[in-house]
């Protein structure tokens, strides 16, 4: 299977891959819930922030608080000095040819709604389709529905398969002359699905249509290269990469961003404003209305910065090896079905599950009684979820600071919860 | 009360032993026939979901039928709940919610009230546990809006 994550630009790392002491790096591990060690295996959901990121919030605040591109004072300079280095810093992350090219966004669902308020609305008309996949995060279905109503437009899916693989046996027949967009993710946040990007760009540009990602699960996770997967649009979320809430980020190709009309109006995304009329500033500015996020700009920057000290290629790995164990753990629990494909080299480190005799939610409150975090509930994936015929799906996920003996506990914590239910 | 498992007795006063007993075994699930009021109920985020059935016959609950998925407390509560509106006068079904709704809210309820309520004050123990405090709610909830529904437009 030729996954895309590899065929990305090596990302090695300068720092020793040790668990030990990433772990002690956030402070938040060393909490007790409910009388026992914070075992956090919700990072699908958010991640926890290292110490790093946590002082670059303090520091700018502390030292450099300013409003920025406006202002000739030193602070100013500093905290526009620095914004733009965490803009560059992000662009240099996922191989973006230009630093202009990165918007800074509140999150993924922003980015989405950006791009479907501005490109789309351009560039899709009646009678033309939308492809996304039927394993989308609804941020990224509600917006092309709402667009494609809008237009007359038609969403088209490409189906999941039994396998929990991307169905791709009729991408020829989907992705036709009448595509104007394929928008699809990365990694399933429910299924931990890698699909093939790259195969998807070069079918979307051989019908002259425009392909975007949303790599809110890919870009924490696994070096991700826009240039080698070849596509227009990428969207992800900081808070879910070590960063902090609030700030995501949309990249997209420089000349359609030029094209597209801005997406809000305000200061900062105008070159000039007269009585009657006003003309845009240059990009990235044009689509950031306003005074920005700074402070969670730069800490997303730190963010990068830990990550890179690491190496994605090694964050990969890492969770690789999360992710095999707990799937050969989990065989032995004969009530539980693990959702997803069954070769963990072809997912990331997200393990939902289906518990035959206990429901999501009374696990997940029982586990949270050993001070196990795992998700519960729909996962914002109604439809796929309703697909395997339950309303509710238990999930663990994985990143740099969990360990094999975390899974370990989850495990015997499932078994600890079966023995109280049939008792 | 059973006790729990080591590292989970804190759960007891979640799941009493009534309530698990109502979860394995729920009561009245048989459908209604011709029922006056037939609606479904759901969460989307828990996928707690419920069927309710009942028959109303000179404003008091003659036959009711509740059926659902969802975790032990939602189905649990709905199963106390067709156990206690059975027989009922659409009033006293309205009292006893009321009374449900102030029992975990965290209200003391007095003597007489807590007979009312009988069995069901098992689920006060959801208290201790505040986001799972609609699961026990949605089927109560469901319902008396639906009788009241049934009452004002007959
Ligand atoms: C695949 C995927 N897309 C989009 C999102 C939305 O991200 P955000 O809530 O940060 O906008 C998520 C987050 O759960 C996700 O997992």
């Amino acid at each position: 299977m030729n996954n895309t994550y590899s065929e990305t630009a090596p990302a090695a790392g300068t720092r020793k891959f040790d668990v030990e002491s990433i772990r002690s790096d956030f402070p938040i591990l060393a909490r007790k819930i409910n009388g026992r060690n914070l075992i956090y295996l919700d990072n699908a959901a958010t991640s926890q922030k290292p110490r790093q990121v946590i002082k670059s919030l303090t520091d700018y605040y502390e030292q450099t608080n300013a409003n920025v591109h406006r202002g000739v004072h030193t602070l100013s300079i500093e905290a526009t000095d620095e914004y733009e280095l965490a803009r560059s810093k992000v662009a240099n992350f996922i191989n973006a040819p230009r630093p202009e090219e990165v918007i800074w966004t509140r999150n993924t669902s922003e980015s989405l709604n950006l791009v479907a308020a501005t490109w789309a609305e351009q560039n899709v008309g009646e009678g033309d389709n939308i492809v996304i996949t039927a394993m989308e995060h609804h941020s990224n279905i509600v917006p092309w529905q709402q667009l494609a109503a809008r237009k007359k437009a038609e969403l088209r899916y490409l189906a999941a398969g039994e396998d929990g693989l991307l169905d791709i046996s009729n991408l020829e027949s989907i992705v036709d002359s009448r595509t104007r967009l394929v928008a699809m993710t990365h990694m399933s946040n429910v299924l931990g699905t890698v699909n093939p990007v790259r195969e998807l760009a070069d079918r979307a540009h051989a019908v002259g249509a425009v392909i975007l990602v949303d790599a809110a699960q890919s870009v924490p996770h696994m070096p991700v290269d826009v240039r080698s997967l070849d596509v227009d649009f990428l969207c992800f979320s900081a808070h879910k990469m070590l960063g902090p809430t609030g700030i995501g980020v949309l990249w997209g190709r420089y000349d359609l961003l030029e094209e597209m009309p801005p997406y809000m109006f305000g200061g900062d995304m105008i070159l000039e404003v007269t009585y009657e009329d006003a003309n845009w500033n240059k990009l990235p500015y044009k689509f950031e209305a306003g005074t920005p996020n700074i402070a969670d700009a730069i800490a997303t920057g730190a963010a990068v910065d830990y990550l890179n000290d690491l190496g994605m290629d090694n964050v990969w790995l890492h969770e690789q090896e999360l992710t095999v164990y707990a799937m050969e753990k989990f065989s032995a629990l004969n009530e539980v079905k693990i959702l997803g494909p069954k070769d963990p080299t072809l997912r990331g480190g997200v393990v939902s599950f289906i518990h035959e005799t206990i429901h999501p939610h009374d696990l997940g409150t029982a586990l949270d009684q050993q001070g196990i975090a795992i998700r519960t509930g729909h996962h914002c994936a109604m439809p796929l979820i309703r697909s395997f015929d339950v309303v509710a799906a238990a999930r663990a996920s994985f990143y740099i600071y969990n360990t094999k003996s975390e899974i370990d506990a989850l495990v015997n914590g499932i078994r600890e919860t079966e023995g109280y239910f049939s008792r | 009360m059973t006790g729990g498992m080591s590292g989970l007795s804190d759960m007891d006063d979640l799941y009493e032993a009534i309530i698990l007993d109502h979860y394995r075994s729920p009561r009245n699930t048989a459908p209604v026939e011709e029922p006056d009021i037939d609606l479904d109920v759901n969460n989307p985020f828990c996928g707690d979901e419920f069927h309710i059935q009942l028959k109303v016959d000179d404003d008091a609950v003659s036959q009711v039928g509740i059926t659902g998925r969802g975790c032990a407390i939602s189905q649990a509560s709905a199963s106390l709940l067709a156990e206690l509106v059975k027989g009922k006068s659409t009033d006293d079904v309205h009292t006893a919610v009321d009374l449900i709704r102030r029992l975990l809210k965290g209200e003391e309820l007095t003597d007489e009230e807590a007979d009312v309520l009988g069995d069901i004050e098992a689920l006060a123990g959801v208290r201790k546990f505040p986001v799972r405090i609609k699961c026990a709610l949605l089927s109560w909830i469901g319902l008396d809006d639906a009788l009241k529904e049934f009452s004002s437009t007959k």
